[in-house]
């Protein structure tokens, strides 16, 4: 079995009355794609913003490819290789798309107190950028500023700019989150292309995708989890099927 | 970055055309009101200027910036008092405090956002105007009379008012170039990034908070030069260089001319004081055609006009006069 690159022990989070995460514990080995599904408010997105340090557990320790991360600040984690995508959309809206990529490349090409050379002429961080944006589907949008993109551009766009910061592991907050089948249907396609190079935390609602592209899920349910599994052991857990699955049967039409 | 010929392109060339020949002007009407005029509005543009830097590429609303302009004018106005009246000494000096009180400023007020970044930092330029009042030695309320302006050994004579004039306007130059090249540059692309979204900028790995201090005091430090230079210009300092309503008064030059805009901050510290000098005459003339006698109390309401205009300008033209301007189709 590979090396675990995310280690999560035992990490709660409550805001006043309710708990988001409960004594959470997961392995995430290298080059898996660990999903993690849920109804929504289960503390998915809240367990992503412990990961990245936008939000302090209560208790528990988050270890990084053998480093202790649970008290080091957003930038030092990403500097370490972890990339996060929003939920809700979070870019640079009054930037190109270009723009918003070189700024992913910049943030990891040494300090940025240089203030003389014009960074957009810069190919060293251009040509990065052009290549996450290739990758990912909007090598023709980059001079397009990001206001005018569409809602799937912009989803597009998160992963583009995760991707520019050359990134370890992706933690990719429901990356489908509004796309139309054709688009979802193109981002199963680069997440399964991502797979062999990256470690990835998916959440998704999707649930066709998960099981498609899945080594192994989560099930989060008020912030517990309670499962773990290949995704063939997903499907006929009892308690899931309880819990989250049983009477939609999401699960049953995918088998 | 090609120049095109547009409206707006022309208008900022014949405007700082206007600029250089000023003096010129001055002298062909014989009248040295306007140099002087036109003296303290090229030093508040450069403070403008630089107020655009944080405010308008950074996002950061500093309702105290005119704190800068007393700091820098209050170490011309003690070395002087003092004794010390080499521009060498006083001018770095006056860099150097600016930049330090900008740096404890801004490690103290940029953790917060929006209107609490606005008191705070107007809270802390109210703290060092009192302190300028409290100076017993140095004139307190009264302020304290320059009798030497800045000696730079020969090398050039501020005394002489119009090339006191050009050196004000080289430095305003200087500081449009140089804010220029901070804006485009890696710096420069943090800074806006940090404006537009700063969590993003953390979640793909910049330290924001130093990069948006060092910008906070590369801007205090550019207000302290206006501040050195306005000093000089009036031979005079008093906590009133640094009055709240002096923050606000560049405030309004930045939206007015056009917030991030390069010489938005020039065009609306000439429009701002242009209009404070006009506007009661343009009154006191009106007054007399529609009455058919003086009403000489009627221009004491200039402001009543100026605030209008300012209102039409921030609801109507976001990008201030400069945005309407660059709205302008090209031709
Ligand atoms: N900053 C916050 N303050 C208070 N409650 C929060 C906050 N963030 C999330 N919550 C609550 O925590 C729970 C988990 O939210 P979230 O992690 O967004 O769930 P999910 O992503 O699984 O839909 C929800 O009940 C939500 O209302
Ligand atoms: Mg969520």
């Amino acid at each position: 079995m590979a090396e675990t690159l995310l280690h999560i022990e035992g990490v709660s989070k409550r805001f006043g009355g309710v708990t988001a995460s409960e004594n959470v514990s997961l392995v995430v080995p290298a080059g898996e794609l660990h999903a993690i599904i849920g109804p929504n408010g289960a503390g998915k997105t809240t367990l992503i913003g412990q990961l990245t340090g936008e939000i302090t557990p209560d208790a528990g320790h988050i270890r990084f490819a053998d480093a202790d991360i649970t008290a080091l600040p957003t930038y030092q984690r990403s500097t370490l290789g972890l990339a996060r995508s929003f939920q809700i959309t979070s870019l640079f809206l009054d930037m190109s798309v270009l723009d918003n990529v070189a700024l992913a490349v910049q943030a990891h090409d040494g300090h940025s107190f240089r203030f003389w050379r014009p960074a957009r002429k810069q190919e060293s961080l251009r040509a990065p950028a052009r290549a996450a944006l290739a990758r990912s589907g909007l090598a023709s949008r980059a001079d397009v500023p990001v206001a005018d993109l569409s809602h799937g551009e912009h989803r597009q766009l998160e992963i583009a700019m995760a991707l520019a910061t050359r990134p370890r592991m992706l933690l990719l907050d429901e990356p489908m989150a509004g796309m139309g089948p054709e688009e979802s249907a193109r981002l199963v396609a680069l997440l399964r292309e991502l797979k062999k190079e990256y470690t990835i935390l998916l959440i998704e609602h999707d649930m066709e995708a998960v099981f498609a592209l899945a080594d192994r899920i989560s099930v989060l349910v008020y912030g517990r989890v309670i499962a773990t599994g290949k995704p063939d052991e997903i499907r006929v857990n009892p308690e899931v099927r309880r819990a989250y699955l049983g009477e939609k049967d999401v699960v049953a039409r995918h088998v | 970055m090609t120049p095109h010929l547009t409206a707006r392109n022309a208008f900022i060339a014949a405007l700082v055309l206007a600029l250089f020949l000023v003096p010129v002007y001055a002298v062909w009407i014989g009248n040295n009101f306007v140099l002087s005029l036109f003296t303290r509005i090229v030093i508040l543009a450069i403070a403008a200027t630089s107020l655009n830097l944080i405010m308008g590429y950074g996002g950061m609303v500093s309702f105290g910036h005119a704190a800068y302009l007393g700091t820098g004018g209050y170490a011309v106005g003690i070395l002087a008092f003092e004794g010390v009246t080499s521009g060498f000494v006083q001018w770095p000096l006056a860099l150097v405090v600016s930049g330090a009180i900008a740096f404890v400023i801004g490690i103290l007020s940029l953790r917060t956002r929006g209107v609490y970044f606005i008191m705070i930092t107007l809270a802390f330029a109210q703290m060092i105007y009192y302190v300028a009042v409290s100076l017993n030695r140095y004139g307190a309320d009264d302020g304290l009379t320059i009798y030497r302006r800045s000696q730079f050994g020969g090398l050039i004579n501020l005394s002489n008012k119009t090339v006191f004039y050009y050196l004000c306007l080289v430095i305003l130059m200087g500081s449009i170039y140089l804010v220029w090249r901070i804006v485009n540059s890696r710096f420069g692309m943090v800074i806006q990034g940090s404006r537009s979204n700063d969590r993003r900028m953390r979640a793909i790995g910049f330290p924001t908070f130093r990069y948006r201090l060092a910008c906070f005091v590369i801007a205090g430090m550019i207000c302290g030069l206006a501040g050195v230079l306005l000093a000089n210009h009036t031979d005079f300092i008093s906590p009133a260089m640094m009055h709240w309503t002096r923050s606000g008064d560049l405030i309004v030059m930045v939206v007015l001319g056009g917030m991030g805009s390069l010489f938005g901050p020039t065009i609306g510290a000439v429009a701002l004081l242009v209009l404070e000098e006009a506007l009661p005459y343009v009154i006191s003339v009106a007054g007399r055609v529609v009455t058919g006698h003086d009403v000489a109390t009627a221009k004491e309401y200039w402001q009543l006009i100026l605030g209008p205009m300012l209102l039409l300008v921030v609801l109507f033209a976001r990008g201030g006069i400069d945005g309407l301007l660059a709205s302008l189709r090209r031709g």
